[in-house]
């Protein structure tokens, strides 16, 4: 890296918002003429001329406020002096920035904000970052005439409720940014201002933080211009001394952030503005929960065990792996050579599941690949790919910002993308409609500033039959955009396909049964999604993970081509994907069946390009999915399994036929940063590297390939890819990388869709969404614009078939599973967070009606059981959940959620039935057999033998 | 005054879904809220801030702005104070030192024996009479100690 000064990555901040227009105006700055968009803010153009004015309650993520005065300017022709933040530039106009005048006028505001405050600045938690400071030092503030012996706020205390960051009201010079903030960036509103005049004070609405209805973004403290609100861990280290830009291993929104780092310790994570899926935004997750990446629980050194009762023995990373290979090896003599596989990660990066996905297919000679892609987005991929011919999202996320009409299907973006979230809800204000279709009320359908124009509360199970309803129309009701669909898709399967959504059995009345939602609802959410100009879907897990997942995003995508809204800005059909990479992993050739870039295995001309690229011949049989290798094992057929940074054992459906599958293993080896669910049936482990330790990129939602940089060494001494190529070497086929950067090289070289991505391009760039090719060298970040991918659009046939899990008189009521804002997945990162303060347990949400039938009170303990298994939850009783259907989340391995789901799912992926389970909820004093079990096991499963001096020590 | 005595909240949950539909409903309604129970209870936040779509900070934000919206009930008779430039010079920062050196009573408080609220304010437009006060909505001029003697005297069957 060139040495430079701006080693803390400290971003330009024109004061006012970037405005984009046709029309620019030039006008004079300081004797300087400078043109700039109309518009634009006389600061900001001030900074485009290379003169910053002293400002404190102005900055560029925000709308100018004009409250601060210190940023007056004169101005010819003018009265007075007015505010440059916000006063728009005019053509001619003619200002000075400094004067005598201004000067006075500066350095007099400036005495009187710090006839308020402590003099501390040398103790004080901000100092070297703060703005307060810095307008000090500019203004040439000497002196305080007025003295401290008046009125002031310098003895209130401090609220330190919140768990990242402390707000200290004796440091506050009320300039509202953080009430700002949170308006206008979070969108969540949950600051104010107590009081008024001398009183005023920032307030959390009369409570504390943590009561308050924060939800701890950290756009507050990222808007302080003091240490008002600051981060704790800045408290207590100190300010950083450099910075690195990397990319969050959360959501897959895939915030960018720059890892702010006194030597190889980080102190804070701040959104890195420049980041073009964030642009400047960050969530709980993000930017506060990533202590979990030095927790005492990592396991940082390589272990074996023959059985796994046995306690784990610490060895050397050569006798772990070749532990590991020897058994593979004897496993592949024995049973043959389909008796092992291997599972990525969509926590890991690209780089690293294409070695994965590389050692399984040349080392073990098979395709026995798959990735957790399979257990949540796999439909997306099957059915975007079948009727537009892309495996992937069709947007950037920026396109919220275009559309008219929001249409949210089995997704709940506060919590699990909230991020993205905020873009979304920052458009419903200014005025986009919104449609939500979802069993459970989400916070979107009503929260402060947004409310859906419709609701559609289905019952699980039922997307299907919505989306034909709502098909049906805009069939028969004469709004399909003919032109469109004329000119760009398949013309008789559209005519099958309207033909079948016209059928009687199609219409919201017929439909009403099995959906439950009014039809008249149905009819007008229709109409508007069809004539309100540009409709975007987002959806997520609530449409996939389903037995007719891959039939509702194609379903979808037929409504989307049929009223013309693909192809451009503010349209499009958006998965809001789950985790970090888990696009890239199925980018990466996870899946037994496909090579990178979604191209069969069985095409000749594909897998000679990478046999020819590997060295050897490569097998042209479709590999075991998850559930198919477990299913083996059970059957006594699949022996070995080497498992990437994932947890099977809590994230997959029917914990119990997969704890039984694993078992029934003779060799299960993982590769994680922690002894997960999972390891507990492991006979290897191999220690991982939290995100801050490895180079590489993950592809978020919007297809958008970010770099990840290494911040930290890898705490277990060897970096990830590096054991990877370890184990595949002794297996017998060597890899030969210095570099992830080369990994990359080889997916460019390899993948068509990849073709003109490298590091070195992508620090170029910042990031680039694929396609990323000699036709699109920049990325493309909207996709299928003049025609599909695929050529035609294809119409695909969508009739609505009831998942055979059915409610009963012994289980009447549906179960469904979601996410909450704080927790993240199994939880393995943030329950080692203080996120746990916000969901220190999973709870399971009951409408009152089917509470009170069966005499259960908020906060008591319930048995909740299905066909396949039972545990014990704590209730709450909410007005979200429709009557006859229960909701609770998996992120914690006590809870044990999956032991109650089925092994129900996609008919064309796999994709469990996550979503649907009949089960039966009663009051109960004790735990359930498996979660005593679990409990048990939780401790005998994981011991770690004491390591044994050597004689000679 | 008419307030009622105590909050109540069913009361309290008509007058605000009778006011939510308004434009500019909120501060219509802490008006009513206020009229009708002389204060404005905190319960009274989250339930304004559900009907409105607004946050519990946006509604506490707009109470606390405003003076004149109580946080507690006010005593039987509520009596305001200019004292502002006008009322100053006619001498009210004698009157408030009267009221606390005779009655002990402190410039926006209450009583003890709940029977008086006095606040503060800045004008009530009735400069040519200073100083000015309202007692109960009714508007006084030149007030004098003796005028706050009289209503500052135990009424008949008061407990104090």
């Amino acid at each position: 890296m060139a040495l430079t000064e701006n080693m803390l990555i400290k971003e330009i901040d024109l004061g006012t918002p970037i405005r984009v227009s046709d029309k620019s105006v030039t006008l004079t700055i300081d004797g300087v003429a400078v043109t700039v968009p109309e518009g634009t803010s006389v600061m900001a153009a001030a900074m485009h001329a290379g003169t910053k004015i002293p400002k404190l309650c102005a900055t560029d993520s925000l709308e100018p406020f004009g409250s601060c005065r210190l940023c007056l300017v004169e101005i010819d022709g003018r009265r007075g002096t007015p505010a440059s933040c916000t006063t728009p530039v005019e053509s001619g106009m003619v200002v000075r920035t400094q004067s005598d005048k201004l000067a006075k006028l500066r350095k007099g505001v400036m005495e009187l904000y710090i006839s308020d405050h402590p003099l501390d600045c040398l103790t004080c938690s901000a100092n070297g970052d703060c703005e307060l400071q810095d307008m000090a030092g500019v203004t040439g503030l000497r002196e305080v005439r007025y003295g401290y012996e008046g009125d002031n706020h310098l003895a209130e205390t401090c609220d330190t409720s919140n768990p990242y960051f402390t707000y200290d009201p004796a440091k506050c010079i009320v300039c509202n940014r953080c009430v700002r903030a949170c308006e206008e960036v979070q969108g969540t509103f949950a600051l104010t201002v107590d009081g008024r005049g001398f009183e005023s004070r920032i307030s959390a609405g009369g409570v504390d933080f943590l009561d308050s209805e924060c939800v701890s973004c950290g756009a507050c403290v990222q808007a302080c211009p003091t240490s008002s609100l600051i981060e704790n861990t800045i408290i207590a280290a100190g300010q950083p001394e450099h910075a690195i830009i990397t990319t969050c291993a959360y959501c897959g929104v895939g915030c960018s952030f720059k890892a702010e780092m006194q030597g190889n310790k980080l102190v804070n994570m701040e959104p890195h503005k420049a980041g073009q899926a964030n642009e400047g935004h960050s969530c709980v997750k993000g930017r506060f929960a990533w202590g979990y990446a030095t927790h005492a629980d990592r396991i940082t050194k390589p272990m074996v065990r023959e059985r796994i009762t046995d306690p784990w023995r610490e060895v050397s990373w050569e006798e772990a792996i070749g532990k590991a290979a020897s058994e593979f090896k004897r496993l592949q003599a024995s049973y043959g050579r389909d008796s092992v596989g291997g599972i990525t990660s969509s926590r890991c990066t690209n780089e690293e599941v294409f070695l994965v996905q590389k050692m399984v297919r040349a080392a073990f000679g098979n395709n026995n690949v798959d990735t957790c892609a399979r257990v949540c987005h796999s439909p997306t991929g099957y059915g975007l790919s079948s009727t537009l011919g892309t495996s992937a999202g069709t947007q950037d996320f920026k396109s919220v910002a275009k559309a008219d009409v929001i249409f949210i299907i089995g997704a709940n973006p506060t919590d699990a993308h909230p991020v993205f979230a905020s873009r979304m809800k920052r458009r419903l204000r200014e005025g986009a409609h919104l449609i939500i279709a979802d069993p459970r009320a989400i916070d979107l359908v009503r929260s402060p500033h947004v409310e859906a124009d419709y609701f559609l509360p289905l019952k699980p199970g039922t997307n299907v039959a919505l989306l034909n309803a709502m098909a049906h129309v805009v069939v028969t009701e004469g709004l399909v955009a003919l032109d469109y669909v004329r000119e760009r898709c398949e013309p008789d399967a559209f005519e099958y396909w309207a033909t079948m959504v016209a059928e009687e059995h199609n219409s919201p009345e017929a439909h009403e049964r099995y959906t439950g939602v009014p039809a008249a609802d149905v009819r007008a959410a229709a109409r508007l999604y069809a004539t309100g100009g540009n409709a975007a879907i987002y959806y997520g897990l609530g449409v996939t993970e389903h037995s007719q997942g891959t039939t509702a995003v194609m379903a979808m995508a037929n409504l989307a081509m049929a009223t013309g809204n693909l192809g451009r800005e503010g349209v499009g059909i958006n998965p809001l994907r789950g985790q970090n990479n888990v696009q890239g992993s199925c980018d990466m050739g996870s899946f037994p069946h496909e090579f990178s870039g979604y191209r069969h295995i069985s095409d000749e001309a594909v897998r000679h390009s990478f046999e020819i690229d590997w060295g050897l011949t490569l097998s042209d049989d479709p590999g075991l999915r998850i559930p198919n290798m477990l299913d083996e094992a059970v059957d006594g057929r699949f022996k070995g399994l080497f498992i990437q940074g994932e947890d099977i054992a809590q994230s997959d459906p029917n914990t119990q036929h997969v704890t039984a599958g694993l078992a029934a293993m003779e060799c299960v080896v993982i590769q994680d940063i922690f002894l997960n669910e999972t390891a507990k049936y492991a006979h290897v482990f191999l220690p991982g590297a939290s995100f801050l330790e490895k180079d590489g990129t993950f592809v978020n939602a919007e297809r958008r390939i970010s770099r990840v940089r290494q911040v930290m060494p890898p705490l277990s001494g060897r970096e990830e890819w590096q054991v990877i190529c370890d184990l595949s070497a002794a297996l017998g086929y060597p890899m030969h990388y210095t570099h992830p950067s080369e990994v990359m090289d080889e997916i460019a070289r390899l993948t068509p869709t990849f073709a003109g991505v490298s590091f070195a391009r992508l620090d170029e760039l910042g990031s680039i969404q694929w396609p990323c090719n000699d036709a699109a060298p920049q990325g493309t970040p909207v996709m299928h614009v003049d025609r599909f991918v695929r050529g035609k659009g294809r119409f695909m046939i969508t009739e609505y078939i009831p998942s055979e899990e059915r409610t009963g008189p012994r289980f009447p009521l549906l179960l469904t599973t979601g996410r909450i804002l704080s927790q993240y997945n199994v939880g393995a990162q943030t329950r080692r967070t203080a996120n746990s303060t916000w969901h220190p347990e999973d709870v399971l949400e009951i409408h009152p009606f089917d509470a009170e039938a069966r005499g259960i009170a908020d906060g008591d303990l319930v048995a909740l059981a299905s066909r396949t298994g039972d545990v014990a939850l704590r209730a709450l009783v909410s007005e979200r959940m429709q009557p006859g259907v229960v909701y609770t989340t998996f992120h914690h391995p006590l809870g044990g959620a999956n032991v109650v789901t089925t092994d129900y799912s996609d008919w064309a992926t796999n994709c469990p039935e996550f979503k649907v389970t009949a089960v039966q909820v009663r009051r109960t004093n004790r735990q359930s057999d498996w979660q005593e079990q679990n409990a048990e096991e939780a401790v005998s499963m994981r011991r770690i033998a004491p390591t044994v001096p050597h004689a000679a020590e | 005054m008419a307030a009622e005595t105590g909050w109540k909240p069913d009361a309290a949950q008509a007058i605000i879904e009778a006011g939510k539909s308004a434009p500019g409903a909120l501060l219509p309604i802490l008006h009513a809220l206020q009229d009708a129970f002389g204060y404005i209870d905190r319960s009274a936040v989250p339930v304004i801030a559900e009907a409105l779509n607004l946050s519990r900070a946006e509604v506490h934000g707009v109470i606390t702005f405003y003076h004149d919206f109580r946080a507690a009930p006010p005593g039987e008779r509520v009596l305001k104070l200019c004292r502002a430039e006008s009322c100053q010079a006619m001498g009210c920062e004698t009157l408030v030192a009267h009221l606390a050196a005779r009655h002990g009573i402190a410039v926006d408080a209450t009583t003890t024996d709940g029977r008086l609220t006095v606040e503060t304010v800045y004008c009530l437009g009735n400069c040519a009479l200073s100083p000015a006060a309202m007692l109960d909505g009714e508007l006084l001029g030149r007030v004098d100690a003796a005028l706050l003697d009289d209503l500052c005297r135990p009424q008949p069957g008061s407990v104090s």
